[in-house]
């Protein structure tokens, strides 16, 4: 039975330079890497040495404290480089490729008649498990958990992202495959949610129960469809899969092949042509960036998009999730009585002086100003209008900064991600950083309950 | 300049003075900050607009005051005139020079000792200088009677901004209204001084005693002395609805803080949930009261005779209700942040409001101490609102689908640490 999701509350937010729907191939990266932070809460410990040569899907290393949890190498070619921080931690891990690309081959198995031990030995083994993310605590999924309910977003509403029936296009097998192999671990339903707009990839897929969502951005977050559809119970667990990383896990069931390839959107207004292109893991953003050109010197570089997306910069490295690269214009200049006179090329949430509001389809060219200082919370009701989840965003924010247990738990920390509160981040009138808070609180809540 | 002030704010950086500097410097310029993480857009709004928002709908209340304040003196000597106009009788010279002197001394007043102490408390605590009293400075003078001695107002400022706000932590940490806070001390310590038939007219307590004595009391402290004659031989409804009366300098205009709570709720800055029920709460207690008058209950020689058989919907536009629901009670950092609470706190600020107006003994006005009351238990009742969330939770939890791990049932492996 499906359920369509209807979302008033919330804001879109148009910003220009979407990415151009045409796709070029961009040119193969010299190093690639993985960025340990990507992987939040997980302890690395590492498989290979430095100096190792590795085939594209070759083990790396594995969570310390889930062991059978592996982590591949998207290319094959020779780690060159550990990069460590404070305290010998692990921070990126560097491969330099070959020209000739290798991959591992692993036995493929017969989705109709495996059982869920086997996909999910398969999957750990294979690489492709840190797909699989969990809610609560918005982590890797851990193996030892049986999810009540898998839920896929196919509706990205967040600025700039990626469309995803877009990349999706001609994908229908893969998808197929890893959602009969997702669907043998759950006793639940495969949520999927597609915008209400035209036909989906997913329309054909079988074992999915589909939902088609409307209304402004954050309807297209996963989170907020789950709080719709079947809200997360305290001792629930609930798993959550990107499409494009659906693709990746299919291809591998289908083939026994990992392959890393993914088509991600380069958008923002700092970028000259805007456009999709096909890539892999973890390559190094300039392979693609300097191909569309940059139309500034000082612009920000975002790993995901402009509201739950990480800094880094052209010689940096795409995600391990992302699909999104975001270039932004740099903010970091002063503006004469920038307080109380009238705005007209920013967003708003109120109409103090500032006219968003007139025009919602016009589009802006936002950049990383903050405008205005950090204060304490000193608003209130204006995050509830952006915020669709059945959960009161101030308390629960403040619940999280004094660390009270207790309430974390009864306001339904357990049901969101940080990137559930990037709008009431964007909007905050104190400019205080929500998602920041959010996932302190989660890693106290992990830490102090797990 | 851009570039000048930029480099003394490198040069202050990590020194004691730097929130004093920068606290100017953001006045000039919104700063150059840029995110670091999560959303790397914000929008546009931050605390200085928010505040400016308020402000912008007080100064019509304020200019207004200024007039009136000399309208009030000279009608109080002269007698008010017949045929009133507002262009010959009001907005005048005269008017406007009495008022410049009585009312924006108490503005530099309060808005000089007020932030004096703000910036010491920023520059002893190291934090920058909130914006919060930008707010609190313009209500102050428009909540006290005119000819409120500065110095007394000196003392309830600093009174009410440290043992208000700075104890609590600032702006955003403090549970009393700030504002309401230096009203309620005034009244306490100098009662006198709050209340009575001399304090609303410029000069009246000087001229006490003497041959040119003038008085002139509120519509409800007029009522409050029994007096039920009907109020349309002293004002009629206009004078009272556009604010050509006597009382604290910026609350007698109900026509001017109407269209500044028009502009607040517009604006998306003051929420429009606490108003309205706020309106609310007080017609229904003015319609208890009225009714308790029609059913006799009450004889005509009762002390709170006069104000309970006062029209409940002219509770609206005397006093400072209207201002107090406006400006004050929506409040976010003193009121209930749930919009549900919101409800609640409004309407009760509304019924209370009227009830103590009436049955007040000293003073026939009562919105700031409702709405002091009701900060307290703001808290409260955003509790019992967000415990209703709470309990859905709990239900749902009850059908909550636990199930078993993977690893239940078979034999636990002892897992041995591998390096």
């Amino acid at each position: 039975m499906s359920k369509d999701i209807r979302i008033k509350k919330g804001l879109n937010i148009n910003l220009v330079g979407a990415a151009e729907q045409t796709t070029s191939k961009a040119v193969s990266s010299n190093v690639y890497a993985l960025n340990l932070d990507d992987f939040h809460g997980i302890t690395p410990k590492m498989l290979v040495k430095e100096g190792a040569e590795l085939k594209a899907g070759e083990p790396i290393f594995y969570n310390k404290n889930i062991e059978e949890m592996l982590f591949v190498s998207p290319v094959s070619g020779e780690l060159v480089e550990i990069v460590r921080g404070a305290r010998r931690r692990i921070l990126t891990l560097k491969i330099l490729a070959d020209k000739e690309q290798s991959y591992q081959d692993a036995k493929t198995i017969d989705l109709e008649k495996a059982d869920a031990d086997l996909v999910r030995k398969t999957l750990l083994q294979s690489g492709c498990w840190p797909f699989i993310k969990q809610r609560p605590y918005d982590i890797v999924a851990n193996p030892d958990a049986t999810p009540k309910a898998i839920f896929v977003s196919a509706h990205a509403t967040a600025p700039l992202a990626a469309d995803v029936e877009y990349v999706l296009n001609g994908k229908e097998v893969e998808l197929q495959a890893a959602i009969t192999a997702l669907g043998k671990m759950t006793p639940g339903k495969i949520h999927v949610s597609v915008g209400n707009t035209g036909s989906s990839v997913f329309s054909t897929i079988d074992g999915v129960t589909l939902h088609k969502v409307s209304g402004p951005h954050p309807s297209g977050l996963v989170g907020t469809q789950i709080n719709k559809i079947d809200p997360i119970n305290k001792g629930e667990t609930v798993w959550t899969v990107s499409p494009q990383d659906l693709v990746i896990i299919g291809e591998f069931l289908l083939t026994g092949k990992f392959n890393a390839e993914r088509t991600i959107a380069l958008a923002g207004s700092s970028v000259k042509s805007p456009k999709y292109y096909t890539t892999k893991i973890g390559t190094e953003i300039s392979t693609f960036l300097y191909a569309s050109g940059v139309t500034e010197d000082k612009f920000r570089l975002i790993n995901g998009d402009v509201l739950t997306g990480a800094i880094t910069h052209p010689e940096g490295y795409l995600g391990f999730y992302n699909n999104t690269v975001t270039a932004i214009p740099e903010g970091d200049d002063y503006e004469f009585f920038g307080w109380n006179k009238p705005v007209f090329n920013k967003i708003s949430s109120t109409r103090a002086l500032t006219f968003s509001w007139l025009s919602k389809n016009k589009k802006y060219d936002l950049d990383t100003n903050t405008n205005g200082e950090h204060r304490a919370f000193v608003v209130t009701g204006r995050y509830e209008e952006v915020f669709p989840l059945d959960i009161y965003p101030l308390q629960l924010l403040k619940a999280c900064m004094v660390k009270d247990l207790d309430e974390m738990e009864q306001l339904g920390l357990y049901e969101v991600a940080p990137e559930d509160f990037s709008l009431t981040e964007f909007i905050c009138i104190s400019k205080q950083p929500h998602q920041q808070i959010i996932r302190e609180g989660l890693d106290l809540m992990y830490q102090e309950i797990g | 300049m851009k570039e000048k002030l930029h480099q003394l704010k490198l040069k202050y950086q990590g020194k004691k003075m730097a929130p004093a500097f920068n606290a100017i410097h953001t006045f000039l310029y919104s700063p150059n900050e840029t995110t670091h993480s999560g959303s790397h857009i914000r929008a546009v709004d931050d605390l200085k607009r928010t505040m400016n928002t308020v402000i912008m709908a007080l100064v019509p209340c304020l200019l207004f005051g200024i007039f009136n304040a000399g309208y009030q003196h000279y009608s109080a000597i002269n007698g008010f005139p017949e045929n009133f106009s507002v262009l010959e009788h009001f907005i005048t010279w005269d008017n406007f020079w009495i008022g410049a002197i009585t009312v924006l001394p108490l503005v530099i007043v309060s808005y000089g000792v007020g932030l004096a102490i703000e910036f010491v408390f920023a520059v002893i605590k190291g934090h920058e200088v909130e914006e919060g009293y930008l707010v609190t400075g313009m209500l102050v003078p428009l909540i006290v009677p005119v000819d409120t001695p500065l110095w007394m107002l000196a003392v309830a400022v600093a009174f009410g901004v440290v043992i208000g706000k700075e104890v609590f932590g600032g702006t955003g940490m403090n549970i009393l209204n700030p504002a309401l806070t230096i009203r309620a001390f005034l009244f306490f310590a100098y009662p006198t001084w709050m209340s009575g038939d001399k304090v609303w007219v410029h000069e009246a307590v000087e001229r006490a005693g003497t041959a040119d004595a003038i008085s002139g009391e509120t519509i409800l402290g007029y009522l409050a002395q029994g007096n039920t004659a009907d109020m349309t031989e002293k004002y009629d409804i206009a004078e009272m609805f556009f604010g050509f009366i006597p009382g604290s300098v910026g609350e007698t205009s109900t026509f001017l803080i109407l269209l500044g709570g028009l502009f607040l709720i517009f604006t998306k800055i003051a929420s429009w949930r606490i108003m309205v029920s706020a309106v609310i709460g007080s017609l229904v207690m003015g319609l208890i009261f009225n009714g308790i008058v029609d059913a006799e209950w009450i004889p005509e020689y009762s002390k709170f005779y006069g104000l309970m058989q006062f029209d409940f919907w002219q509770h609206l536009i005397v006093g400072g209700l209207a201002f107090g629901i406006v400006y004050m009670a929506t409040d976010p950092v003193t009121g209930s942040q749930t919009y549900k609470g919101k409800w609640i706190y409004g309407f009760l600020i509304g019924f209370l409001s009227v009830m103590i107006r009436v049955f007040n003994p000293g003073y026939p006005e009562g919105v700031f101490l409702a709405i002091l009351l009701m900060n307290v238990f703001a808290p409260t009742i955003d509790h019992y609102v967000v415990q209703g969330n709470v309990r859905r939770r709990m239900k749902r939890l009850k059908n909550a689908t636990i199930l078993p791990k993977p690893s239940d049932g078979k034999t636990e492996q002892l897992k041995v640490e591998t390096v």
